[in-house]
């Protein structure tokens, strides 16, 4: 199973939500050989959707160009402090992880 | 032909009047990079899993590690790191960080040094950091702000300073390298990282403030006890075993010489 | 000094339909990539800014300087390169970032829904020094920002 996501969210001036989020992925880009001389299959997340309250607030798409255990900052108007914010992704090989921080 | 050799000397001549500042420039360059890369730190999600890990029941005995004394007394995690290595009574001798969890695993847990001993580290980025660097992780993770201190009062921590200091500038291997060659002189680098002087108090604190750090190249977070093993690698010098006297002496070497620095580790580096 | 709050990372995930899930794929039912069905793979599979843009429904970009690139010019290591992008272009969609010399283009995609800031941030590979693009849809119009960084490589020790 995935490693949990560390995920960070304040409520900065002017009632913006900044939201941090560090994901535990390979992010393997199918382009590296083994010792072998094999090509290691790409395996890397790809979609990426965060949600406040249940309503979306972000979807991305990564390719596998996003570094290893990948960084993804953004922010959003209107969270109170107290309010959830839900992050989860899927992977190439259907791997899900959705994990959730309390706006601070 | 001619005329084209001595242009190729102007202009490696114009090359070298020129080279100070484009690299003075690009360390500019490169530390704002650093910046930009300590805003989100991997090693936080090790440090997570570390904690998991430390409270969970494992081993023969099914017992947490919440129970371990690492200095500061049993169950005290905050602020360890800043006082390690230090002198433990019940084992009569000088234990770093990374010695004393492997001895909470054993006396606490049940595991055998044979097991624990066998693979401490990770070998690359394709495979998953282990439960060693996972706990070293979270226990270094909760130093962060502690000012670094180590006990130098009981004669064994005066000698493992002391044992340290010598291997420090002991010279040895094929490239007759002692850890002074490179850490003890101002202005050392490989390639662009600029190497600590242990002889400054400022560079000995940034450089045991530091380590464990997330290493980008590896992706992964290396520990103190693997630097040391791979700046032996690098010196030519015979394997550092893990948790050796040697290589606890030296951590304490570094961290007495690093006094007063304030933690902040693991890092994040290049 | 840190502490973690436990609350923070509840699993969601459910074990149970995992499994299904999983037998599903492995008596050929589903394609793995049918999870990720609003991932572009043409957009990803592309090597060019203007072949990315064909396959994002889009043709030509625009330059604009009301899309401000935050990163680097130089990186020292090419597998985490930090990159921000912040659009001031109203209606602002999405926002993509694009590495020129990497084998495929686009490293991701960002859909900027009502709310939400035209501002994100991820941390890129970069195979080499190249020029990095911003492309953002805003009115369901394509624009484009660029900005060079370079890459070195690290050495050992440190």
């Amino acid at each position: 199973m995935a490693d949990p996501m560390r995920i960070r969210a304040q409520l900065k001036d002017g009632g913006i939500t900044e939201v941090r989020v560090l994901m535990a992925h390979i992010m393997e880009t199918g382009q590296r050989k083994d010792s072998a001389g094999n090509v290691i299959p790409a395996h890397h997340i790809q979609t990426v959707t965060a949600t406040w309250n249940g309503k979306t607030v972000l979807s991305a798409q990564f390719g596998p160009a996003v570094s290893q255990n990948p960084v993804m900052n953004f922010s959003f108007k209107g969270g109170a402090k107290g309010d959830k914010v839900v992050v989860s992704w899927t992977d190439t090989k259907g791997d899900k992880r959705s994990d959730e921080a309390v706006i601070a | 032909m001619k005329k084209k050799t001595f242009a190729a000397l102007i202009a490696a001549f114009l090359a070298t009047l020129a080279f100070p500042l484009v690299a003075q420039d690009a360390q500019k360059q490169i530390e704002r990079y650093r910046e930009l890369l300590a805003d989100g730190n991997p090693a936080e999600l090790l440090e997570m899993r570390g904690e998991d890990l430390w409270k969970q029941k494992r081993g023969p005995k099914n017992a947490s590690m919440e129970a371990c004394d690492l200095g500061l007394g049993a169950g005290k995690v905050a602020g360890v790191n800043a006082g390690l290595p230090r002198y433990f009574a019940d084992v009569d001798r000088v234990m770093d960080l990374e010695s004393r969890i492997v001895h909470c695993e054993i006396t606490l847990q049940g595991f055998t040094m044979a097991e624990l001993a066998k693979r401490p580290h990770s070998l690359n980025q394709s495979e998953r950091q282990t439960d060693h660097e996972a706990l070293t992780a979270y226990v270094v993770g909760q130093s962060r702000g502690a000012k670094v201190s180590l006990p130098q009062s009981h004669p064994k921590e005066q000698e493992s300073f002391l044992r340290g200091e010598k291997m420090f500038f002991f010279k040895g291997g094929p490239y007759d390298f002692a850890c002074a060659t490179c850490h003890g002189v101002d202005g050392q680098r490989i390639r662009l990282q600029d190497l600590p002087n242990f002889q400054k108090a400022d560079n000995a604190q940034r450089a045991f403030t530091t380590w464990p750090a997330y290493r980008v190249s590896q992706g992964a977070m290396r520990t103190m006890q693997w630097r040391l093993l791979d700046c032996f690698r690098q010196q030519r010098l015979p394997e550092m075993e893990f948790l050796s006297p040697a290589s606890i002496d030296l951590i304490t070497y570094m961290g007495v010489k690093g006094k007063d620095g304030t933690m902040d580790a693991p890092a994040i580096k290049r | 000094m840190t502490t973690i709050n436990h609350k923070r990372r509840v699993a969601l995930k459910s074990g149970g339909s995992l499994a299904v899930i999983t037998a599903a794929i492995s008596a050929g039912v589903l394609p793995v990539n049918a999870f990720a069905a609003d991932w572009n793979k043409a957009a990803f599979d592309a090597k060019t800014l203007n072949d990315v843009l064909k396959a994002m429904g889009g043709s030509a970009a625009e330059k604009s300087g009301d899309i401000v690139i935050t990163a680097p010019d130089i990186a020292e290591n090419g597998a985490v390169v930090p990159v921000a992008v912040a659009s001031k272009i109203p209606n602002t969609q999405s926002i993509s970032i694009l590495v020129e010399k990497n084998p495929s283009s686009l490293a991701a995609e960002f859909d900027i829904l009502p709310g939400t800031e035209a501002n994100v941030g991820t941390r890129v590979k970069m195979g080499q020094s190249s020029n990095v693009h911003a492309v953002v849809k805003a009115g369901g119009k394509y624009y484009v920002a660029t900005k060079e960084i370079k890459v070195t490589l690290g050495g050992c020790g440190g």
